[in-house]
């Protein structure tokens, strides 16, 4: 038997390469068939995957709460006092979510926006107010120092950690760890180094970005106090925003279920709709949607340009079959039985299939290499697309060689005998 | 070569005749046939064109089934096979040998050769050296590389005898084996095929030439789809 089998893939190259030009061309609806396949799975991959991973830096067992300024600038009613607005999440909030319980972990966030400085060189920074929670849930890696502690917080310490980013920028020259630096007229030394991973300006906001200044929540509101002012074009503008985000985790199978009943908890108490909720998870699963459409959409591409292939081959086959009706009629009156005909006519529709699939495979590959080069996309070749592409060109072998290669068993070898 | 007289086969037609539908009409090809070939035995089939000769070879080398009547080869009742048993049959029992050669254009001679081997799934190498022994045997070793268009009708046909022989076969069939040929290149062949009787092959030969008939040491004459007479 495998004589004969390698016997047959011999006998059909062979047969092949007599008329090259011929199966050249017909190899070539499968060689753009899969490569463009490939071309546009990798593609298709490399961008979902930059999405999917913007989303997984967020945590997908987080949800983030984030305040926003409602539509009237929190301006309405008694609110304004002395162009006061308030709005915004609160104390009060993170206090009712403790008694979630399903959620794991709470990190209340107050953000301003100050001046660092040290000697001559300065810089704008996010200024962080949180809890040490803060950097178990991000889960930056430090270059250099500590996080914050639940000490710091109890203090009231001035201690910040600043990202990698601000401390090059302000820190040239200097010390680092236990450096003094000014940041909006407090002073305040410097305890630890992270790195950041925002600030890449993609569809997702990551909670940290990369000129973050990080401080004890309670040091925040003692130097700077709970109202922020700030001055635009002569007008002053005073805000009272207690938290500007909530961070929340919680256990991976309830996200939904947890980030239904916050928004149910907050809409109780806010009805200015003055709060917005990123859920990671959900965002996710939308990733997830998106791609399966477009492999859905790819698969019916590749399935129709597949079977364009297809049918071409069939047809070489066909005509192939009746160009060589005498020779089955020799190989017929020789013994050779039906299942041996129609054997060697499907591996030779294999093997062009399959030729024409490995060519379409190291086209698929340079497709996809060009176009990172040339545009910067990101590209990934999974290797199930590469099998997965083999395996199906083979298959379409199999499939439409199969009817010419029974018409040329079912040949009578009397008449296939006589046929010239 | 191995010694075919060790191998029994005989071949027994009782009242067979053999209808063909061609276009919605009957047309009898072959009416009452009834005749014994003994193993070792050298026949030939002769009569005119459209007596049924090449009805009555295609039935003898099992590429067709009688319409009715019984037709026993090798001790097998040929009526009861199908395709598939047919097919083992011609592989084991029969042999080939055709006006026109036809041989494959795209193989060597050698491969020629072995091609029945091939479907009975020898061992490589032995094929090999199968291929070579019937090559010497019909004075071809020496092309056993070349492509059949790059040899002589005679030596196609010698290449087809090598073939024919391959799977050893009980019964040698032979269509006009010297249509083609000029009458010196037949005449070897038509010794070729006398040696081969010699050494015991029962041979069956179609022929409308009196001179090749008179190698055979019986001769069926038809006419009309019957057995005119035996000489």
């Amino acid at each position: 038997m495998f004589y004969y089998f390698i016997r047959e893939i011999k006998l059909g190259i062979k047969n092949l390469l007599l008329h090259g030009l011929r199966s050249l061309l017909t190899m070539l609806g499968m060689v753009f068939g899969v490569g463009s396949v490939i071309a546009m799975l990798a593609v298709g991959e490399g961008a979902s995957r930059e999405a999917l991973q913007q989303i997984l830096l967020l945590g997908s067992n987080n949800i983030i709460i984030n305040t926003v300024k409602p539509a009237d600038g929190g301006g309405s009613k008694s609110q304004v006092r002395n162009n006061l607005s308030m709005y915004g999440l609160l104390h009060d909030d993170v206090d009712r979510l403790v008694t979630f319980s399903s959620i794991e972990k709470i990190v209340p966030v107050r953000l301003l926006s100050k001046e660092a400085r040290l000697g001559k060189q300065s810089i704008e920074v996010r200024l962080v107010g949180t809890l040490p929670a803060w950097f178990d849930m991000v889960g930056r890696d430090f270059v250099a120092g500590r996080p914050l502690l639940d000490a710091d917080e109890k203090t009231k310490a001035n201690v910040v950690v600043l990202t990698e980013y601000a401390a090059r920028k302000l820190l040239a020259g200097h010390k680092s760890i236990g450096q003094y630096v000014r940041i909006g007229g407090n002073v305040f030394q410097v305890v630890g180094i992270v790195r950041s991973r925002g600030g890449a300006g993609g569809t997702v906001k990551v909670p940290d970005q990369t000129n973050d200044a990080y401080i004890p929540l309670s040091s925040m509101n003692e130097r700077f106090g709970t109202i922020d002012v700030r001055r635009s074009a002569g007008s002053r503008e005073r805000e009272l925003v207690e938290l500007h985000q909530i961070l929340v985790q919680v256990d991976e199978n309830t996200v939904e279920a947890t980030a239904r009943g916050i928004r149910a908890m907050l809409e109780r108490f806010h009805t200015k709709n003055d709060f917005l909720l990123h859920i990671p998870l959900a965002l996710l699963k939308q990733a997830e949607e998106t791609k399966r459409t477009f492999n859905i959409v790819l698969g019916s591409i590749a399935g129709i340009s597949l079977l364009v292939g297809g049918i071409g081959i069939m047809n070489i086959m066909l005509a192939s079959v009746t160009e060589r009706t005498r020779e089955i009629g020799i190989r017929r009156a020789i013994g050779a039985k039906r299942k041996h005909i129609v054997g060697q006519f499907l591996v030779e529709t294999v093997v062009l299939s399959t030729t024409g699939g490995l060519t379409g495979i190291a086209v698929g590959l340079l497709i996809p290499w060009f176009i990172s080069r040339l545009s910067g996309l990101p590209t990934v070749v999974t290797p199930l697309s590469l099998i997965l592409s083999l395996a199906i060109s083979m298959a379409v072998g199999i499939i439409f060689g199969l009817y010419p290669a029974i018409r040329a068993a079912r040949l009578d070898p009397i008449v296939a005998l006589r046929h010239d | 070569m191995a010694d075919a007289a060790t191998i029994q086969c005989e071949c027994r037609l009782e009242k067979v005749n053999k209808i063909y539908q061609i276009g919605g009409r009957t047309v009898s090809a072959l009416t009452d046939i009834n005749f014994e070939i003994q193993s070792g035995e050298f026949w030939a089939i002769m009569g005119p064109s459209g007596a049924g000769k090449s009805s009555l070879l295609n039935l003898l080398g099992c590429l067709d089934r009688p319409t009715s009547g019984n037709f026993h080869l090798c001790g097998q009742d040929i009526s009861t096979l199908d395709d598939n048993g047919l097919s083992e049959l011609r592989l084991r029992k029969l042999g080939f040998i055709f006006q026109s050669f036809h041989l494959i254009p795209e193989l060597t001679v050698r491969e020629n050769i072995e091609l029945p081997l091939f479907y009975l799934d020898r061992n490589s190498s032995r094929n090999r050296q199968r291929a070579q022994e019937l090559a010497v045997l019909v004075g071809l070793d020496d092309r056993l590389r070349h492509r059949p268009s790059e040899l002589s009708g005679g030596q196609q046909q010698r290449v087809a005898v090598a073939r024919a022989l391959a799977n050893d076969p009980a019964i040698l069939l032979a269509d006009e084996p010297t249509g083609n040929l000029d009458s010196a290149t037949g005449k070897k062949i038509m010794d070729m095929l006398l040696q081969l009787n010699e050494r015991g092959k029962t041979i069956i030969m179609v022929t409308h030439e009196a001179s090749v008939a008179t190698y055979a040491r019986r001769t069926l004459h038809m006419r009309d789809g019957r057995i005119d007479f035996f000489s």
